[in-house]
């Protein structure tokens, strides 16, 4: 592979993120993890679900009680919107569009990390009511489901950045294409993640 | 760059293994590490038959002995079976597909030393204040109430070993989805190629699971988690349904490559293609889809109630049959075949009786009611004891003999391969046999000793005397071996004379990339088509000639999984050192550094070019 080569948008292959046997087997391997990060997922909606408002006797924290929806509203609208432009990235990657590309993923970053900032205070919050990850079986459970999602925002974060940053003065070629492209991928995995913790935490637990 | 081997001093030859991301040397080092944690685990299981040999018996105590039966568990699952089939994966994978490496070869290498790591770290407690001791399966009942740090070591290793194994089965399925040579369609794929394709599979949806469940024990009983604590509203079954989530796909991850080894080994030794071929690939892929759909079975006593028993124990038996369809198959492999009784030949033969002993014993426990009749007597110990001895470690045993002269381009001896085997076999069953008795008997597992008296005296001496044949089985191994480097007797391309895959076509010792040219690939069992038609070469090409891309070392994957080493000591001492939350920070400081590193640094790899190709004579056959 050739990192001195020079595209055009019209030698650009359409599929720069798997016109090569490396980024082939990275675009495989990635989907073949996400798949595994299906599973652990799963496992902790699973372990949520069991121990849902279960806590020691006479706990007075229900999802009920603690939820407020418009705050996770707009947590949800950040992360989609997101999604949306990392997609806008992406296309500009493919018609070798290089600034676009990355001021596209810049204004991703800037809608995960707000999204981030509320995360945290939305667990500050709760910490500050006294609902602590040592409190209940409930509250372990919530942080740890949660929390592993919002550790997985910010890999992603630090991932596109490190991505943006090493790249700014080359440009895009062969080698990296692929990256973007992954990193947009994880983006939009993280972002179906929360699809399932809005609907299975927030509103399963606010309507009851 | 010559495939010659050269005379290197002792550190570059160190230094050579620590940073190699070549899958060859890496099957090595699988191999040497495997191997010393299977004699740890051999140690291990001896002590518990020392102990077990006479009643009332104060050999080791009570709380020693829980911790030996812990780490005999652990250790022979995953510290030994598991890398030793990767390591067998490693090595002969790729060039059964005419690859001229794995799809990610620095993610082969991080994913040995976190093995390595995971397994150091968990041997360890052993030094410092005792180790795990709530069995292999750490039920959460047990495991929390367990003093001091040997459950901490448990989680924690096996947390760092768990992404090794992660990473190793991502990286195997990319490989034969997208490296194989072309011809090599996925019906002419040899079977240990599926077998390990399937358990790959496994591996990638079978380890998050154990995984999420060790997370959950971490947190519980290092960071004041309640997952586990029913007085915080916290669960322990959900430990117990994790856990065999993972847990019985594992035995399939363990078994399926094991299987691909017997289905190499019998169409070699019976000079007959494998019988019923797509029926075996059916059969793999079955018995891989089956086996995550039949955990509960290892719950039946917990208390589901009839509805989920009853489905879980229609869905094991139903195992049975694809696994029937795979031992016909074999015995129809050798029907009308020309024979030769090799070493990896009479284990393979070996192998057939004593799993098919274990499969059955299987089927009688997934029937519920039996089961709890059965459940947590020495009759589950015997059942599990065929199935893993009798079927993987056999497996195992036959692999290393059948694959050394393609990893280290030597043979081992037969006649003392030979011996090996009658001690080992004979010793296996003289071992276990006797335990379903037992069991039936009433003597409960995991009891560190019994009264005399009960009519089980004669039958544990019985099987203790049966472990000391199998010990004297794994020393002449050990001696054969041994020779077998001193001698070092260089062997040539295709020593058993009857190999049919791609591997054995190549030139011994097989060059650093592997093929120097692509082969084209014209059939199942194309080395021995091309034998057939008279093509001394063994391999039609696909591609001239040409410059070959390989990758460059790397120290990182070492410094990566160090960091994970380092934060683990930080864990376990949360709460009780003020330097635990430093050390963890230091640790994961020094493994997501170097990741950043890895990641900003680009590594376009080497190519080998065409001229050096064509001078060095290592190449040509």
């Amino acid at each position: 592979m050739d990192l001195n080569t020079k595209y055009t948008p019209q030698s650009w292959p359409d599929h720069p993120e798997n016109s090569t046997l490396e980024g082939k087997n990275k675009f495989v391997g990635f989907w073949l993890f996400l798949g595994g990060e299906t599973v652990t997922f799963a496992s902790l909606f699973a372990t949520y679900l069991a121990l849902k408002n279960k806590g020691p006797s006479g706990m007075e924290f229900t999802t009920q009680g603690l939820f407020e929806l418009p705050l996770v509203f707009i947590m949800t609208m950040l992360l989609l919107t997101s999604s949306l432009t990392s997609v806008y990235a992406m296309y500009h990657m493919k018609n070798y569009n290089f600034k676009a590309m990355q001021a596209w993923l810049m204004v991703t970053v800037l809608l995960g990390a707000a999204f981030l900032g509320f995360e945290i205070y939305e667990f500050s919050h709760y910490v500050h009511l006294g609902f602590t990850f040592n409190q209940s079986a409930f509250s372990s459970a919530f942080f740890i489901l949660v929390g592993t999602h919002g550790a997985h925002v910010l890999v992603g974060l630090g991932w596109i950045i490190l991505l943006m940053v090493r790249n700014a003065k080359r440009g895009l070629n062969l080698y990296n294409a692929p990256k973007f492209y992954l990193a947009s991928l994880y983006w939009h995995f993280i972002d179906v993640v929360w699809v399932f913790i809005f609907t299975v935490v927030y509103l399963m637990g606010v309507m009851g | 760059m010559s495939s010659i081997a050269q005379k290197k001093g002792f550190g570059a030859t160190l230094w050579d293994y620590l940073t190699t991301v070549d899958h060859k040397k890496i099957a090595i080092l699988y191999l040497i590490t495997g191997g010393f944690f299977f004699i740890v685990g051999g140690i291990e299981a001896m002590l518990i038959r020392i102990q077990l040999a006479q009643p009332d018996n104060d050999f080791v105590s009570a709380g020693m002995f829980n911790q030996i039966i812990t780490m005999h568990g652990t250790t022979m699952i995953f510290l030994a079976a598991m890398p030793l089939l990767l390591g067998f994966m490693n090595a002969v994978m790729p060039l059964q597909i005419g690859a001229r490496d794995v799809a990610f070869p620095f993610l082969n290498s991080l994913g040995f030393w976190l093995f390595f790591f995971g397994g150091v770290f968990l041997n360890l407690s052993w030094f410092m204040g005792g180790a795990p001791d709530a069995g292999w399966t750490s039920y959460a009942s047990l495991s929390l109430a367990s003093p001091g740090h040997g459950i901490d070591f448990y989680a924690l290793g096996l947390f760092i070993s768990g992404f090794g194994t992660l990473i190793g089965g991502i990286n195997f399925l990319v490989t034969i989805i997208n490296m194989r040579a072309p011809g090599m369609t996925y019906m002419r794929m040899p079977l240990f190629t599926w077998t390990t394709f399937v358990a790959s599979a496994l591996i990638l949806f079978a380890f998050p699971p154990l995984t999420v469940g060790i997370v959950f024990m971490i947190v519980d009983r290092m960071f004041g988690g309640n997952f586990f604590d029913h007085t915080m509203g916290g669960n322990t079954i959900i430990w117990e349904h994790l856990f065999w989530i993972f847990g019985h796909p594992e035995v399939y991850i363990l078994i399926l490559p094991a299987f691909g080894i017997f289905s190499e080994i019998f169409p070699t030794f019976a000079r007959k293609r494998l019988f019923g071929y797509s029926a075996m690939v059916f059969a793999t892929v079955l018995i891989g889809f089956l086996g995550f759909m039949v955990w509960a079975h290892h719950m039946f006593t917990v208390g589901m109630g009839p509805t989920a028993n009853a489905i879980f124990a229609v869905a094991t038996m139903a195992i049975a049959v694809p696994t029937g369809v795979k031992i016909f198959n074999w015995l129809l492999t050798m029907w009308g075949g020309s024979i030769v009784f090799t070493t990896p030949m009479l284990y393979a033969v070996g192998f057939i009786p004593s799993f098919v002993a274990g499969g059955v014993t299987g089927v009688m426990q997934a029937a519920a009611p039996l089961d709890y009749q059965l459940h947590d007597s020495y009759f589950i110990v015997a059942h599990f004891h065929y199935v893993i001895v009798g079927g993987v470690v056999l497996g195992l045993l036959a692999g290393l003999h059948f694959y050394w002269p393609l990893m280290f381009n030597t043979m081992l001896n037969e006649k003392l391969g030979k011996i090996t085997f009658w001690l080992f076999f004979i010793g296996f069953h003289l071992t276990f046999f006797i335990q379903h008795f037992l069991g039936l008997l009433g003597m409960p597992r995991r009891v560190f000793t019994y009264v005399a008296d009960q009519g089980w005296d004669s039958y544990n001496m019985i099987s203790s005397i049966g472990a000391i044949f199998m010990a004297a089985g794994v020393i002449v191994l050990v001696v054969n071996i041994i020779m077998t480097i001193v001698k070092n007797e260089k062997v040539g391309r295709d020593p058993w004379g009857d190999g049919r895959t791609l591997e054995w076509a190549l030139p011994q010792p097989v060059p650093f990339y592997n093929f120097k040219q692509t082969p084209l690939v014209r059939g199942l069992d194309t080395f021995w088509i091309e034998k057939q038609e008279g093509n001394k070469e063994g391999m039609t090409y696909a591609e001239p000639v040409g410059d070959i891309h390989m990758p460059n070392n790397s120290f990182v994957p070492v410094v990566i999984s160090f960091g994970l080493f380092v934060a683990s000591f930080g864990a376990l001492y949360n709460g009780e050192k003020s330097w635990a939350v430093p050390v963890i920070i230091l640790g994961l400081g020094i493994t997501f550094a170097s990741m950043i590193h890895r990641s900003l640094k680009d590594d376009h790899g080497y190519h080998v070019h065409k001229e050096d190709l064509l001078d060095d004579k290592g190449g040509k056959h």
